[in-house]
């Protein structure tokens, strides 16, 4: 059984390893397995020893906060001073920023050692990884087939033990889904729980930032840490969570009611549905009750989530023209050209197919028949999600229709791909809070991820549901043999 | 002329606020090039802008002034298009929930040229083309902007100009920009277009960008309604384009051709929070608005009986304004604070800009015990003239100027001795008076003001005089 957060936190105060030790531990277990998983994209072990030493300082003095010291990752869509951010995209080539996303602001705050960027789908557009720049990260568990997507590397990072936790961000999926398809854990928190500042933006009104974790435990502990309103981001709200999150995890959940919607399970994979449905039992003979209930708007969600994430996208990502930042086209003769080239050269087909079904969306003529509709959609969506929480706490449903994907899967289409996120945008498009918990195996040994989905701003309930399925179900997967020697 | 003029005017007005309108940098004008700037105004990867409220009460102010309604609910959207001065590929701006609808300008004529709409966005970088290359200067970018959009109710070149200049009047008034066409504080585009008198339909229009001064606006409609006069004249078609005036041919001309028809995919921008001000927020900017310019004027004629001149005169600079009415508070008399005003204080101000300013060293309070002397004959308005431009310069109150002794006048006993003086010394001046040559009696003033100092009050002294001389 693999440390967590309480638990490292627990031996770096009893000085039975400083934070370098264990730094060191992480730099060497990734400099082993990286260049083969190709998690990371960007490494930062020389400022990862220097936070360590000032970690191990902080830790001297005591009274240091329970992430201190500890090695973890942040997906390379998050801001981070002075070191590479390109969201795995040639257009941001050496792009440096020169100010902190505020989550990792807070984290170095609290001494986080910072070991390095994760791979990901360039701009955070996939469901697979492969559309990174860099090449797409080997999931740890079967290296022939892909992490998921787009935080793959950070799931990736965390399944093979390159880091103690990382952070991703999710506006579709993109935390839950790469955490089902690696057997970790993750959590896609309520829209506004968590700071977007520094967040280079995908789809403004669904993105958010989340933890990658080992446990349910220690998504707790990381929400804890990173959660809060933030003077720079008006969608994030002043919220108020209580002292801790971590310590109502332990609660029982007898009388707890949880939604089942059959929708969810529209052409889910019988292995998976079979995985749920034990899952499910298990949690009916622990005293929940089981609601069988209906959201009948779930049905036209991933149209809708590709409708508004396209049209933001396509304005989020016009500022990328060479100009002040990032991939600038060698040769040119004019600025209009100058643009064309950058974005041409600079874009993978991915990103450009979103960006042009965003355009296409929003242009006049058309702004009314999609865009405008999808919104309407949206609320309709929010609305059900309101009625449903009026009788249930939660809902329980997978995380994916599917178990990995094999690396190049040549069957897939771009709509086959995208009807894989068929089960997490309806959780973004409303804006509440779900968390990804492994919960089986497939005849193939690759994990399936279960989703509990909970009221805005009620990560507690969502967090103790999940923690207390993890202990109930025990192992659930197979250990994964390698990483991080500690 | 055989036409009729249809023109609208779009004016761009920049906010006076500290702050830019989605981040904490300074608006200040100038500067090194780039140097007032952050990761929000030049649209790094990962910023998000915060809405700063300031300028929302800014632009309310704006709308309660030129009588618009006020949309309590609003939001904010995103106008999508590529140019290197706008960082972000789009402008935050507000589309089809402005701020404030549906208000007018009076122009003097009585006739109300009609406010469309008020919204307020955020302004682009500065291009500077230098050496073969260019660059951004971003410090503009950022900066708050309204935008008012005039209804096409403007139906001559003087009402333009009017039009422009009482929006600029008004907008200095109440605080919320300098105006400054000429740095481009204030910057208007003219929507023109012709029609035959009584014609329900409107011509095919076209639209001159940045006009910089309010002469240039009036010139510019002489010019494009000419323009388009001529062309309708020999049967062709007016082209509905952008238009550029040249100020120094005095003459409109097509801009280069950007895109024809843009398309700037308007949506919500989904960073900045939808907004409600409450009605009690909206009577509190009411409350806090400075009485109009031209109300000012209205009742400066009216009430306090000056005449629409010298009204208009102080009533157009709020800081003129507020010092003759703090004047009057402090008891000086209507027409001796507004002839010393409009006559001494305003002969040391060359430009609008000093008048605007007003920086002057003396209080109302102290501008008043002046007044006050020459309102109660102490003084006569040369003396009391001589006076205050000694205190404009030297900043010292009247009492370091006039003695005591200076101010104890004369007595009605000692002037009538005075004149009947005069009279006996000026034999020749008396005949000449009574056989009609009327002027001769400034003879005797002459006398009466050289023994007394220039303190005999001269009306009295006159009809003093003529009594005496039988006339």
């Amino acid at each position: 059984m693999r440390a967590g957060i309480s638990e490292l936190a627990g031996r770096l105060r009893n000085r039975e390893i400083s934070s370098v030790e264990l730094t060191r531990a992480y730099i060497d277990a990734i400099e082993k397995l990286n260049p083969t998983l190709n998690a990371y994209v960007h490494l930062t072990f020389d400022t990862a020893l220097e936070a360590a030493e000032q970690a191990d300082r902080m830790l001297a003095e005591g009274d240091a906060p329970v992430l201190c010291g500890i090695p973890m990752a942040l997906k390379d869509n998050i801001c981070t001073d002075g070191l590479p951010t390109t969201c795995c995209s040639k257009i941001l080539t050496g792009f440096k920023p020169y100010y902190d996303a505020t989550v990792w602001e807070k984290l170095k705050r609290q001494g986080a050692v910072l070991l390095g960027k994760t791979n990901m789908d360039e701009f955070a557009m996939g469901s697979t990884s492969e559309t990174s720049f860099y090449g797409a990260p080997l999931n740890p568990r079967n290296p022939e087939y892909v992490t998921g997507g787009s935080s793959g590397g950070s799931a990736a990072a965390v399944c093979a033990n390159l880091a103690v936790y990382s952070l991703g961000s999710d506006t579709g999926g993109s935390i839950r889904q790469p955490a089902s398809f690696c057997g970790v854990v993750g959590l896609k928190p309520t829209y506004g729980a968590v700071s977007r500042y520094g967040l280079i933006a995908y789809g403004s009104s669904l993105d958010q930032i989340g933890p990658l974790t080992s446990s349910v435990r220690d998504a707790a502990i990381v929400f804890d840490a990173i959660k809060g309103v933030d003077k720079r981001d008006q969608t994030s709200v002043d919220f108020d969570y209580g002292p801790s999150l971590v310590e109502s995890l332990d609660r029982d959940i007898a009388g707890m009611r949880i939604g089942v919607a059959e929708e969810f399970f529209d052409g889910i994979n019988p292995e998976i549905e079979a995985s749920i449905g034990k899952a499910i039992a298990l949690l009916e003979k622990n005293g929940a009750r089981i609601e069988n209930i209906r959201i009948p708007a779930l049905k036209i969600a991933l149209p809708v989530y590709y409708i508004i994430a396209c049209a933001e996208a396509s304005s989020n990502l016009g500022r990328y023209d060479g100009i002040r930042y990032g991939y600038r086209t060698p040769s040119y003769t004019s600025i209009d050209e100058m643009i064309v080239k950058t974005r041409s050269e600079g874009f993978g087909d991915e990103v450009k197919r979103r960006i042009m079904l965003g355009t296409y969306v929003l242009s006049s003529g058309y702004y009314d028949a999609y865009y405008k509709k999808a919104c309407l959609i949206r609320e309709e969506i929010i609305r059900e999600f309101d009625a449903v929480f009026e009788k249930c706490d939660v809902l329980v449903a997978p995380t994916a229709p599917n178990t990995a994907f094999p690396l190049n899967y040549k069957g897939a289409s771009p709509v086959e791909i995208y009807l894989s996120d068929i089960c997490t945008v309806p959780v973004n498009i409303a804006g509440v809070p779900a968390i990804s918990v492994p919960c089986g195996e497939d005849s193939r040994g690759l994990p399936i991820g279960m989703q509990i989905i909970g009221r805005k701003f009620d990560e507690a309930t969502v967090l103790q549901a999940a923690h207390f399925y993890e202990q109930a179900a025990g192992k659930v997967i197979g250990d994964y043999k390698g990483g991080a020697a500690i | 002329m055989k036409y009729e003029i249809v023109c609208g005017i779009e004016t761009h007005i920049e906010l006076a606020t500290r702050t830019k309108i989605f981040c904490g940098c300074t608006t200040e004008f100038g500067g090194e090039p780039n140097t007032h700037c952050c990761p929000v105004c030049t649209g790094q990867p990962g910023s998000l802008p915060i809405l700063n409220q300031k300028v929302v009460e800014y632009a309310i102010k704006a709308g309660l002034a030129l009588n618009c309604k006020i949309n309590t609910k609003s939001h904010m959207d995103r106008k999508n298009y590529v140019y290197p001065d706008l960082p972000k590929a789009y402008q935050i701006s507000q589309y089809d929930e402005p701020l404030c609808e549906k208000g007018y300008i009076e122009l003097d004529s009585g006739k109300r040229i009609g406010i469309t709409r008020i919204h307020i966005e955020e302004d682009a970088g500065k291009l500077v083309h230098e050496k073969g290359f260019t660059f951004i200067d971003y410090n503009r970018s950022g900066v708050p902007l309204i935008e008012i959009v005039s209804e096409p109710d403007i139906s001559s070149a003087e009402e333009a100009k009017e039009y422009a200049e009482k929006l600029q009047l008004i907008m200095r008034y109440i605080g919320i920009s300098d105006c400054k066409m000429q740095e481009g504080s204030m910057r208007c585009d003219v929507n023109l277009s012709l029609r035959k008198p009584g014609d329900p339909n409107f011509g095919v229009r076209t639209e001159i960008k940045n006009i910089n001064s309010l002469t240039f606006i009036q010139k510019a409609v002489m010019a494009e309604a000419e323009r388009q006069a001529d062309i309708l004249d020999a049967g062709g078609t007016v082209v509905q384009q952008t238009m550029r005036y040249d100020e120094k041919t005095n003459s409109v001309a097509p801009m280069r051709d950007k895109e024809s028809s843009e398309d700037y995919r308007y949506f919500p921008d989904p960073d900045v929070l939808r907004f409600c001000i409450d009605d009690a927020k909206v009577e509190e900017i009411r409350a806090s608005l400075p009485e109009l310019p031209f109300d000012k004027l209205k009742r400066y004629v009216n009430e306090l009986g000056l005449s629409d001149a010298t009204a208009r005169q102080i009533s157009r600079y709020r800081k003129v304004a507020e010092f003759f009415e703090g004047a009057l508070a402090e008891g000086a008399g209507v027409k001796n604070a507004a002839n010393l005003i409009v006559g001494t204080i305003f002969s040391n101000m060359n430009t609008e800009e000093e008048k605007e300013l007003f920086d002057i060293r003396i209080s109302p309070a102290q501008f008043a015990a002046l007044v006050k002397l020459a309102d109660d004959k102490k003084i006569n308005i040369g003396v009391a003239q001589a006076t205050l431009q000694k205190m404009l310069e030297s900043g010292k109150p009247v009492e370091e100027f006039i003695k005591p002794e200076d101010l104890v006048g004369i007595s009605d006993g000692e002037l009538e001795r005075l004149c009947r003086e005069a009279i006996e010394a000026n034999p020749r001046a008396v005949a000449d008076v009574r056989s009609g040559k009327d002027k001769a009696i400034n003879v005797m003033f002459g006398y009466i003001m050289r023994k007394t100092g220039g303190k005999a009050d001269i009306r009295k002294a006159e009809a003093l005089l003529r009594k005496l001389i039988g006339q």
